[in-house]
């Protein structure tokens, strides 16, 4: 196996292209510039499209009218960037067509600041557009999770015909570690198998319209009746947590993403200094790993979530367990990054409480 | 082992390496009573540079010259360094942001550093994707020089996985670096390995920048 050493960002953009990525439309910010810039170099050697958009709102309406056609596209941006795109993914969800959007997120409200932040998971989860609709959310957590989940994202896009994202931070984006890439040629992808796609009839079937928009009310409430009976499918089968010396943990700490590899640092040395402590870390953020995190928390007496966040997912989890456990957070926000010897000062903290 | 000029400038793809050297050559330097001057030249790069290594190189007597706004939420790529006084007064290593676009910030003091005794490194990673061959990396290095008006005097092989870089990895580069000193028309100058590898004949180097769950 080749290693190879990269950062997260190369990571995400090589994975897409191998994945059969044609066409990235893009456009700068930071901390996620690397994947445009590495699009840059590599599409055009391997006979696929890079473009950088006028803005970002073009960039994700390329990516519609690519998707549109059956081809393998993506888009790319940081957390205020991917505000200007929610319209277009609305779009994209609402014509039922696959596509990628990458959110390497930064400190928000507003333009906020360039360091790492989590603090988009409400965005990712809840309200990536207007709209009655879901897209599924792979939380990557090391460099080679951003290849992995990378061609993962493209394979679910397709089979559920929604859109996928990846959210990553900050840190993710700009770190380095060797990566092993899964596929090691360029998987071929047109649209075959996707009848739906508007790449020409060849006067051999009736033309395909791509369409999200229907006055009528009724047909309107049916076709989203129709999304959301796919989406009980996709919350069966796409649920994804990694679960970490939960088995007689007292305190299970939950956390996604980088924040995951820090709280790891601290169950470690919980659990050095004799504190049965443990890791649940949810890969999907949606659908949300439910009954992983139950099962999780089997032993738990009590649970911590931590983010770089105000505490986004602490409902989530607080859903998950149906409110059976008490569930305390500590988390940074505004691209401070909060340290493995803080998080564990709150799991003494919550052990002490008993 | 080492005879440079007056200015040391580091560049290199990015991710190769450049910053953990120019830590280091600071360092021996320092260690040998010299009076040195670190330029955090990258414009580029938003986490993991230099200036992150204020305190450090306060500790070690080591002078460090960042962009005004280096490591703050402002993303502006602001330089306002007096470079010719620098060199009056200190050996002077220069850490350049990435590739081409991050030595384009280099081209202002091309003449200057080249009339005071100039060596550019180029610092190269076999394990980096985009320059896993020798002609992709001496096509970097080539745009990097017209970027900056500087030409490379030296190949540092510094090759590398992260933290799980073994001595075979090491040595199975040290044919790659020469591939690539060969065409690049200049010598290899050294290979740069971590210091418990033990690698004969390297420069032996300790990683400074590390991974972010580890507390300093």
């Amino acid at each position: 196996m080749e290693r190879m050493l990269m950062k997260g960002n190369e990571a995400l953009a090589e994975a897409a292209i191998r994945a059969g990525c044609k066409c990235f439309f893009g456009y700068p910010i930071t901390p996620q510039t690397e994947i445009s810039a590495y699009m840059a170099k590599r599409m055009p050697k391997v006979g696929g499209v890079f473009l950088q958009a006028e803005s970002e709102v073009a960039a994700i309406n390329m990516v519609y009218g690519c998707a549109s056609s059956g081809i393998r596209c993506m888009t790319s941006s940081s957390s205020p960037g991917i505000s200007l795109k929610g319209e277009g993914v609305s779009y994209i969800a609402g014509s039922d067509l696959p596509a990628v959007i990458v959110n390497v997120m930064r400190g928000g409200p507003g333009l906020g600041g360039i360091q790492p932040s989590q603090s988009d998971y409400w965005q990712a989860t809840r309200a990536l557009g207007h709209g009655d609709f879901q897209n599924i959310v792979y939380a990557p957590s090391s460099v080679q999770e951003m290849a992995d989940y990378m061609g993962k994202a493209f394979d679910m896009a397709d089979k559920y015909r929604m859109p996928a994202l990846i959210l990553a931070d900050g840190l993710l984006g700009q770190m380095m570690e060797p990566v092993v890439f899964e596929d090691k040629e360029i998987k071929m992808s047109d649209a075959s198998g996707k009848p739906w796609a508007t790449n020409g009839h060849g006067n051999k079937r009736p033309h395909n319209i791509i369409n999200s928009l229907y006055l009528q009310a009724d047909e309107l409430e049916q076709y989203n009746v129709e999304r959301f009976k796919r989406y009980e499918k996709v919350k069966e089968e796409l649920p994804e947590l990694e679960s970490y010396l939960c088995d007689d943990a007292e305190i299970v700490v939950a956390a996604y993403g980088s924040v995951a590899r820090l709280a790891k640092a601290a169950v470690e040395q919980a659990r050095a200094e004799g504190i049965k402590a443990g890791l649940a870390r949810p890969i999907t953020l949606y659908p949300y790993p439910e009954k992983e995190l139950k099962a999780a928390c089997k032993t738990a007496k009590k649970v911590l979530v931590t983010e770089m966040s105000m505490g986004q997912m602490v409902d989530d989890v607080k859903l998950a367990l149906e409110c059976r456990l008490p569930v305390e957070f500590f988390g940074r926000t505004g691209g401070v990054v909060p340290k493995p010897s803080e998080i564990l000062a709150k799991i003494k903290t919550m052990k002490g409480a008993e | 082992m080492f005879d440079f000029g007056r200015a040391v400038v580091i560049t290199g793809h990015y991710g190769s390496g450049k910053t953990n050297i120019a830590v280091n050559l600071a360092l021996d330097c320092a260690g040998k009573g010299e009076p040195v001057c670190v330029v955090d030249l990258d414009i580029v790069n938003p986490y993991f540079r230099t200036a992150d290594f204020g305190e450090f190189f306060e500790r070690h007597n080591i002078r460090m010259s960042a962009p005004q706004f280096a490591n703050t939420n402002l993303d502006i790529p602001s330089l306002c360094i007096d470079m010719e006084a620098l060199l009056d007064n200190y050996r002077v290593i220069l850490d350049v942001g990435g590739d081409d676009s991050g030595a384009l910030a280099l081209g202002q003091y091309a003449a200057l550093l080249s009339s005071r005794g100039c060596d550019m490194l180029y610092v190269v990673n076999k394990y980096r994707y985009l320059t896993h061959t020798p002609e992709e990396a001496v096509e970097l290095l080539r745009d990097i020089e017209r970027a900056s008006g500087l030409k490379a005097t030296g190949i540092v092989n510094c090759s590398n996985l992260g933290e799980s870089t073994t001595v075979e990895d090491v040595e199975s580069s040290r044919d790659y670096a020469e591939q690539c000193a060969r065409a690049a028309g200049i010598p290899v100058a050294f290979t740069a390995a971590r210091r418990d590898l033990n690698v004969s004949d390297a420069y032996p180097v300790e990683v400074y920048v590390r991974p972010f769950w580890e507390e300093k």
